[in-house]
């Protein structure tokens, strides 16, 4: 399946990706052969047991760590050919994060951590799009409230107006609900997918919950740092 | 770059913690305090010493000679812009017809308004001008005690009797005649002719004093003329000769001052260092935020840097402001304690180089953690445990910022000890300590590691864990403890031992009394006469006078005439007193060659010691033949070692020094050396010695202890006050590593509580991790100060080495204590609070 041709198409191209941990001598092997494209629009989830590699696909995938092996291309450009500001600037202006532990910076308010995006790509009205945002996602009069006067949810909910602000053309998200109990969960789960719609975002979720994979349009199955499956709902 | 972003996220970033950003900034603070307190009590103890040898000396000019200013230089004297004022001194008997008691004493006749700076303290304080307008008489306090006399009573120097004006308190003026230490009466120079005493022949020493304007420097009319004078006997000095002198008794408060200022830099550098460290540690999760958000790698660390700058500005300023503060209210606050007054100028210059010290201090030391700022890798967004692979290749930039501070370390040392091999000593010095303690730390964790003790209880293999565990603060809790600690340590010993040799040159406890002249054959029975007044014999001496003849197979007129060495008329002039011993006396210290003490033949080799001033103002050195005249005999002799004579002792000093078995049989007089416990037993003892034996002088060395005891008194103050400062800065600066260490361990011991371990058991594993690094740190730093202030004390201050335990105890309880409880107190907000609400306040 070897294709030099770069299609535009294509948001992100995984290509025989495999990643190996050096430790105590003994090599570990948590990727193996990984190959995918995902085009602008589609959302896919990539589901599987703890450990068998979701987490460290998803590192990959959106240039935060280095292959092994293999090639990962995001808008057309191979991350292993950036150097690692120039991969922060891709994914300043291309990506959206939200993980499963929130990642607020504590010392931050709510609105200061949702215009970070913005202020890094130097935007007008920063301030105004991201009291838009906390209002869509409804917590604009917690703006200036910090993250631990914040619960889970409404820090997460913080989280996604931060993904939104820098309005990506792809998100990841690494066990968005994973910290959440089920009710907080599905509300989180809900803004996710509404705001997605509404942005044309691609979005990459990282999850065990299989009722929410079942939300996307393309379910990827690990299992021991292989893809077993990969189909469309 | 968007600077108003970064700088507007700095901000946000330090707003909600400038409880936490004050212990920060609290080591410069501190030890930018401490500095310009240092320096600006340095500079007004120069100015003191200043404003001293001015008052000493009396002029900013003084020429002295054994005749009258003649014809040649009077053109040179006369061109001389500003105040002008003569004296001649000679020694006569003065006789007081109240009780027919008679003293050799010396007169001094003086004309115009000398002392110029100081003045003449009398009783009553109107005297010292009085005397000069009433043609009468200034006499010496110990005079009128001796003979019972009050102002108005009479005394007669030669031809004439003067009324006394007044009690003469103090001394102006080093004294000329070499025969020692007579009271002192002036009278005013226009009275001197009425006395008969200047006659043809007697001995007259001629001083002309000139103040100078401010603009005119003494010193280099002082270099034109200096030879032209010479060359007519006459010498000329200046407020700076005298500064010289005092300046050696300060040489080992500044090496000390110096030392603490040093000690306080250092801290400052290890508080900063440790605690951005620390900073750096806290705000990884933050960095990797903004990393994976697309923030690049150099903004994430101008944030932070612009943080850190702007705390160093503040903190610098503050410190500056501190310090003054502290040099200019604590000796008011304290004024009635001291027993002198200490001058408390502002200190511009001290200012100044304590805020670009601290400002270069914060950046430098600041740079070496937050450079590692650029190097999180935003994956630990999804890995919180993530270790950068940072395999060996080291930042260039942080190896630049480790030169740069070696560099300005070794500029500063350089500027304190005005010598680059001393500068460079203690930098290897300083670096050795480091690496040792480095190295410590690394053995600690790999020993810990590798011989665990796997059947010990849970709490205390928690406690040992927590030395190697991912996130550790061994490293660099052991380096700034133990350097903090090695450095507080030498302080506290160096301190120690400098007020024990002050406390020993206590002016108290040295004699106060020299008879001169006595015959040989009087001696046991002045000695028994001492002792019947319970006074201790505490020296007596042999002297023999003689004169240097030449030396190298000169004449000393010819070396005298040779312009292309440079001999000291002074030395090669006087009259030399000598003596002859077999040993050398506490005072003296052995410098250079083999002390020789007995000649056993007539007719050997005759070995003599020189004091090595006088004998570098000789031009001669070891093995060098020296011919002396001794009342008319030539003996020729080889100089076999040099010697140093130490300041601060009443004892009898020698720059010339026989050995037995050469001069017993020449014609000699003794010297006794006593200590009276008061003045009335002085004048009782006094009386007696001089009513039996009439041609014994007997000098009264009170008023110059007194000076000295003050002199004594202001040293052991500065070391104490400067000392505990620099102390309490280093106490600080350890309290807030060790406070700031605290967020490292407060989230393993939530999960611990929240795990259901009791109060005791997360107390006890704290404690056990805790008191290991107290107790290591506290070892390897004490055992690195004994062997720095050994090395200072022996070669930077030159003198003995005593190892005191007391406060080698102390220091290491103390560090233990403090790292122990500080590290219990960390524990507290854990075990007193719900797990929750400890978990959710992001620390
Ligand atoms: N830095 C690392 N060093 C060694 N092994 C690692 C490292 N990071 C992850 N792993 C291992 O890789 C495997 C996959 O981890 P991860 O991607 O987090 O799985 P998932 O997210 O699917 O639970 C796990 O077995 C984990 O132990
Ligand atoms: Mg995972």
């Amino acid at each position: 399946m070897i294709d030099n041709a770069i299609d535009k198409q294509d948001v992100l191209k995984i290509e025989s990706l495999s990643k190996t941990y050096k430790s105590n001598a003994k090599d570990l092997t948590v990727l193996k052969d990984v190959n995918f494209n995902i085009q602008a629009g589609e959302t896919v989830s990539i589901v599987g047991p703890s450990g068998s590699g979701k987490t460290t696909l998803l590192g990959l995938c959106a240039g935060l760590d280095k292959p092994t092996n293999g090639s990962v291309a995001l808008f057309g450009k191979n991350i292993s050919e950036l150097d690692e500001d120039q991969r922060a600037l891709l994914r300043n202006e291309n990506v959206g994060f939200i993980f499963q532990n929130f990642q607020l910076i504590p010392t931050l308010t709510a609105l200061e951590n949702v215009t970070i995006p913005l202020e890094l790509q130097g935007a007008k009205k920063v301030k105004e799009k991201a009291l838009e945002l906390l209002d869509r996602v409804g917590l604009k009069d917690r703006a200036n409230h910090y993250p631990n006067q914040l619960s889970g949810g409404e820090q997460q909910r913080v989280s996604l107006a931060r993904a939104f602000s820098n309005e990506p053309k792809l998100l990841f998200a690494d066990e968005p609900t994973g910290n959440l109990d089920g009710e907080t969960g599905d509300k989180i789960e809900n803004l996710l997918f509404d705001l997605n719609k509404e942005k044309g975002t691609t979005l990459i979720i990282v999850t065990h919950d299989l009722e929410l994979a079942s939300r996307t349009s393309r379910v990827i199955r690990l299992k021991s740092g292989l893809v077993v499956s990969d189909k469309s709902n | 770059m968007n600077w108003s972003f970064l700088f507007r996220t700095a901000l946000a970033d330090a707003r909600t913690q400038w409880g936490k950003l004050f212990l920060f900034i609290s080591s410069i603070v501190l030890g930018i305090a401490a500095l310009v307190a240092i320096n600006s009590f340095n500079e007004n103890i120069v100015n003191d010493i200043d404003k001293q040898s001015a008052s000493i000396i009396g002029a900013d000019i003084v020429v002295t000679g054994n005749k009258a200013i003649p014809e040649e230089l009077a053109e040179a004297i006369q061109a001389l812009p500003g105040e002008k004022s003569r004296e001649q001194e000679l020694l006569s008997m003065a006789f007081v017809p109240k009780n027919e008691g008679s003293q050799f004493v010396r007169v001094k006749a003086i004309e115009g308004n000398f002392p110029f700076y100081g003045k003449l303290i009398t009783e009553p304080a109107s005297a010292a001008v009085d005397f000069k307008n009433n043609g009468t008489a200034l006499v010496d306090k110990s005079f009128m005690k001796q003979f019972g006399l009050v102002p108005g009573d009479e005394v007669k120097l030669g031809d004439q009797v003067f009324i006394i004006e007044g009690k003469l308190m103090n001394n102006m003026g080093a004294s000329n005649l070499g025969a020692g230490f007579a009271p002192t009466i002036y009278i005013p120079f226009a009275n001197l002719a009425s006395t008969n005493l200047a006659q043809p022949g007697s001995i007259i020493d001629y001083s002309y004093f000139h103040k100078v304007p401010a603009d005119f420097d003494a010193n280099i009319w002082k270099s034109e003329n200096r030879r032209t004078f010479s060359n007519e006997s006459m010498r000329i000095r200046t407020i700076d000769d005298q500064r010289e002198n005092l300046n050696e008794a300060f040489n080992s408060l500044n090496s000390f001052l110096n030392l603490v200022a040093l000690v306080s830099l250092l801290l400052g550098c290890i508080g900063v260092a440790s605690s951005v460290f620390i900073y750096v540690k806290n705000k990884i999760s933050s960095i990797a935020i903004f990393r994976c958000l697309g923030m690049k790698s150099n903004d994430a660390f101008i944030i932070y840097f612009l943080q850190i700058l702007v705390l160093g500005i503040l903190g610098s300023l503050l410190g500056a402001f501190i310090g003054s503060a502290i040099q200019i209210l604590l000796p008011k606050v304290f004024s009635d304690f001291l027993p002198f007054t200490v001058a408390t100028e502002i200190s511009w210059s001290a200012i100044g180089q304590g805020l670009s010290l601290g400002l270069l201090v914060t950046i430098l030391f600041a740079l070496i953690p937050l450079l590692e700022i650029r190097k999180i890798s935003p994956l630990r967004t999804l890995r919180t445990n993530f270790q950068e692979e940072g395999t060996g290749r080291r930042d260039p930039l942080v190896w630049l910022c480790y030169a740069a501070i070696i560099l300005c370390l070794t500029v500063f040392l350089f500027t304190l000890t005005g010598s680059i091999i001393n500068a460079l000593i203690f930098m290897g010095g300083i670096l050795i300590a480091f690496f040792i303690l480095y190295m410590v730390s690394k053995m600690i964790i790999w020993a810990v590691r590798k011989f665990f003790p796997r059947n010990w209880s849970f709490v205390l293999r928690q406690g040992l864990a927590n030395l190697y565990r991912p996130n550790n603060q061994t490293q660099i809790l052991l380096v700034s403890l133990g350097l903090g600690t090695s450095i507080l340590s030498t302080l506290f010993i160096v301190q120690g031992l400098i007020l024990e040799n002050v406390n020993a040159m206590d002016a108290g406890a040295q004699p106060n009394m020299i008879l001169f002249g006595i015959e040989s054959n009087q001696m046991e029975d002045l000695k028994k006469t001492t002792r019947d007044f319970d006074l201790p014999v505490v020296e007596e001496v042999p002297i023999v006078t003689m004169r240097i003849e030449g030396w190298k197979g000169r004449t000393k007129k010819e070396w005298l005439q040779d312009t292309t060495v440079r001999v000291r008329r002074w030395a090669a002039n006087r009259e030399t007193r000598v003596t002859f011993r077999d040993t050398l006396d506490a005072s003296e210290k052995l410098i250079a060659g083999n002390f020789v003490g007995r000649i056993e033949n007539p007719g050997d080799s005759i070995f003599i010691s020189l004091d090595e001033g006088y004998a570098e103002s000789l031009n001669v050195g070891l093995g060098d033949e020296v011919v002396f005249n001794v009342q008319g005999m030539l003996m020729k002799t080889y100089v076999s070692s040099l010697r140093e004579i130490e300041f601060v002792s009443m004892r009898t000093r020698f720059f010339v020094l026989f050995p037995r078995g050469v001069l017993e049989d020449a014609p000699q007089f003794q010297v006794l050396v006593t200590k009276a416990p008061n003045e009335d037993v002085m004048a009782a003892y006094r009386t007696s010695v001089v009513k039996a034996f009439p041609n014994v002088s007997v000098v009264d060395l009170s008023s110059i202890l007194t000076t000295l005891n003050d002199i004594l008194k202001k040293i052991s103050y500065a070391v104490q006050f400067m000392a505990g400062f620099s102390i309490l800065t280093g106490l600080i600066v350890l309290l807030s590593s060790l406070i700031l260490s605290k967020f490292q361990r407060v989230r393993e011991s939530v999960l611990l509580r929240t795990l259901g371990a009791s109060r005791a058991q997360i107390l006890k594993i704290n404690a056990t991790e805790y008191l290991l690094i107290g107790v290591l740190a506290a070892t390897t730093g004490i055992l690195i100060s004994l062997v720095a202030s050994w090395l200072l004390v022996r070669f930077q201050l030159d003198f003995d080495y005593k190892i005191r335990f007391l406060p080698i105890i102390l220091v290491f309880c103390f560090v233990v204590f403090i790292t122990l409880f500080i590290g219990l107190w960390t524990t507290r907000d854990v075990v007193n609070k719900s797990p929750l609400e400890t978990l959710r306040k992001d620390v």
